[in-house]
């Protein structure tokens, strides 16, 4: 607690996480997390964006206490300063972390067909999930899942209903009663859109948000979908091929990227009102088991010189709390033009 | 001017449950377009889950026979029960595209083998530089070769390389009318721009018509040149993209643009929907109304005010 400033709730160290393997005497390795540091503050919204097997799904079983082999923790630390107490889940035991999931620490998934136990009824799956945690027994815990059920616009008669009689909005719904039911301080959010249309996508993130602000939880949010990431997070941060690549405030990031990566990102987001040909970044993610040498975007990116080939970039301070890991970060420039001036929060 | 596809108030009806508690869901009702064979274009069907769309798509495929009314590709009616002489015919002209390539790929054969059965079904021979001319020639057009796909498994490949391999698959029989539902919408968002401007150039340089179905507004807003917006199995409003776009008229098409995130005020955390939005079109669902034309050339479904 000591070294731990009292406006971060979590604090990534170093902290690398691989696949190892051994198969018949080959080994191998995939560096799904390498090397990541960053903070998380109290009552924010933390966005992570990356593409598929960035790692970002590695990075978030790490922070959710969900390390099994063939992923290991190798190196460094993942420290969450809850109100009861300190804890590395990268390193606790079992009952450690039993001793704090669900109830400080807790993890909204994506898919709500598959999360859900399609041959349980939703309130026989909220018993099973929370009512430990809570420590309530019978009325007192029924009271209290149909108050918070109310709270998400759900009506009671969901706990009797099926999965599969629930519309996916809903379902989406219930899953986020689960995750937050009993008032978690750190919640993850991993995809929990993807598979939403339009309308019902934007109801379930202002729900997400609206509950963040009131029990004042910090949420780590992960999607590949930038536009989310515009209107839900407070910081983004960017993952590409295990490593962050940069990190700042949202209007920032859109606005004043200061990596390559970012700036594509950003632009290639079709608008409404624009036709222009959107460029699309050619090439693929990086291979983690044998990643290139040097920064790992160089073959990507049309920036790159002889040094990005050579030597890896580190993640330093290049703007007032915005951190970006590229040699050449004063040369970015911001493909899109913000409709007010950047810095000022409408 | 010769039709290429001429939907005519098509409808389609399901029925749910068994002998007790029996409903009927209309999928999709009295709906009506065509496309022209001169000018090719990328048609847009937009909708919610639930909204008819892919159903819709499946009658144009074949897949799924109208309860009521009749879809023509060029003068002759589509069935389910077609021949398959007349069938294999039909399909090397319309050709679909899905939506997620780790499903339309079998997982543990060679991506190369799809390929090469599609050309030797629709080009009947089994002469392997034919084949593999074929396969390369598709390939190109998605920006792919041959060399690269060959001997790879699906999940050797990112989900955009794989979804325009899943293209190159329908472009091999030369159609002139692809059907593409939802393809972007399991391919990651720096991938996906690459397959949208993929479709764009299929209409502007192989004349290729695309019925493109989404629910992102942005991407059609992007590419199509016609749009048809659907509520519940009902055409809502239809018209041109850039007009119905810039400024819907219909209340659920406007909830729709309002539903769209934007990155214009990045950071400023506005998420609200208007509720009084939400009721309007929510009020309009299953309402029968009719379609009228309006000056600018879109037509609008109105209801009577009773």
């Amino acid at each position: 607690m000591s070294q731990q400033s009292n406006r971060d709730i979590l604090k990534v160290d170093g902290l690398k996480a691989y696949y190892q393997m051994n198969y018949f005497g080959v080994e191998r390795e995939v560096r799904a997390v390498d090397d990541i540091t960053m903070t998380v503050r109290k009552n924010e919204v933390y966005g992570i964006a990356g593409e598929s097997s960035s790692g970002k799904t590695s990075f978030i079983k790490v922070l959710a206490a969900a390390i099994r082999p063939p992923l290991r923790v190798v190196a460094g630390s993942a420290t969450y300063a809850f109100k009861s107490g300190t804890i590395d889940v990268a390193h606790a035991s079992p009952e450690e972390i039993e001793a704090v999931r669900w109830k400080h620490l807790s993890y909204i998934m994506q898919g709500s067909m598959s999360v859900l136990n399609p041959v349980r009824r939703i309130g026989k799956t909220f018993k099973d999930f929370a009512q430990r945690p809570l420590g309530l027994s019978g009325r007192a815990f029924e009271e209290r899942v149909v108050h918070h059920l109310s709270r998400l616009k759900l009506p009671p008669d969901v706990l009797k209903a099926y999965p599969h009689e629930l519309s996916g909005g809903m379902r989406q719904r219930v899953t986020i009663g689960l995750a937050t039911v009993c008032h978690p301080e750190f919640i993850i959010a991993d995809e929990p859109t993807t598979a939403l249309d339009v309308v019902v996508q934007k109801e379930v993130l202002s729900l997400i948000r609206e509950i963040q602000q009131d029990m004042g939880s910090s949420v780590v949010f992960v999607t590949h979908d930038m536009s989310v990431h515009a209107n839900m997070a407070d910081r983004v941060g960017i993952i590409y091929a295990g490593r962050l690549v940069e990190e700042g405030p949202t209007r920032q990031m859109f606005f004043a990227p200061k990596h390559p990566y970012t700036a594509h990102l950003v632009a290639s987001l079709p608008r409404i009102g624009d036709t222009t040909q959107r460029p699309a970044l050619e090439g693929r993610p990086p291979n983690l088991a044998d990643p290139p040498q040097g920064c790992r975007f160089h073959p990507r990116c049309p920036l790159a010189v002889e040094k990005c080939r050579t030597q890896t970039p580190p993640l330093e301070e290049v703007a007032p709390d915005q951190r970006s890991a590229c040699w050449r970060w004063m040369d970015v420039e911001p493909l899109v033009k913000p409709s007010a001036p950047v810095g000022v929060v409408a | 001017m010769s039709t290429l596809l001429e939907v005519n108030n098509v409808s389609k009806r399901f029925t749910m449950g068994g002998l007790f508690g029996r409903r009927v869901v209309d999928a999709v009702q009295e709906a009506s377009f065509s496309l022209t064979t001169d000018k090719p274009e990328i048609f847009t069907i937009i909708g919610e889950s639930g909204s008819g769309k892919t159903t819709l798509a499946r009658m144009i495929l074949g897949l799924e026979d109208a309860s009521e009314g009749e879809i023509l590709f060029r003068g002759k009616r589509i069935s389910r029960h077609m021949g398959q002489a007349e069938r294999l015919a039909f399909m090397s002209a319309v050709q679909p595209v899905f939506q997620n390539p780790f499903e339309a790929f079998n997982p543990l054969k060679k991506i190369e083998r799809y390929l090469s059965s599609t050309a030797r079904r629709f080009l009947r021979t089994s002469d392997r530089a034919t084949i593999d001319r074929a396969m390369d020639e598709a390939l190109q057009k998605v920006g792919l070769s041959l060399k690269e796909v060959r001997g790879r498994f699906p999940h050797e490949m990112s989900g955009g390389q794989l979804q325009r391999c899943a293209i190159a698959r329908a472009l091999i029989p030369n159609p002139p009318l692809l059907i593409a539902d939802e393809p972007v919408s399991m391919v990651d968002a720096s991938l996906r721009m690459s397959i949208v401007n993929l479709l764009r150039s299929l209409r502007d340089d192989l004349g290729v018509s695309v019925i493109y179905i989404t629910h992102d507004l942005a991407t059609a807003y992007y590419i199509s040149d016609r749009i048809i917006i659907m509520q519940r199995g009902r055409i809502v409003e239809m018209g041109d993209a850039r007009t119905v776009l810039e400024n819907p008229e219909h209340p659920y098409s406007r909830l729709l643009k309002a539903s769209v995130l934007s990155t214009d005020d990045a950071g400023a955390g506005k998420l609200a929907t208007d509720p009084g939005m939400v009721d309007l079109a929510n009020a309009m669902m299953g309402r029968a109304g009719k379609l009228v034309d309006r000056q600018d050339g879109r037509r609008v479904r109105v209801y009577d005010e009773a």
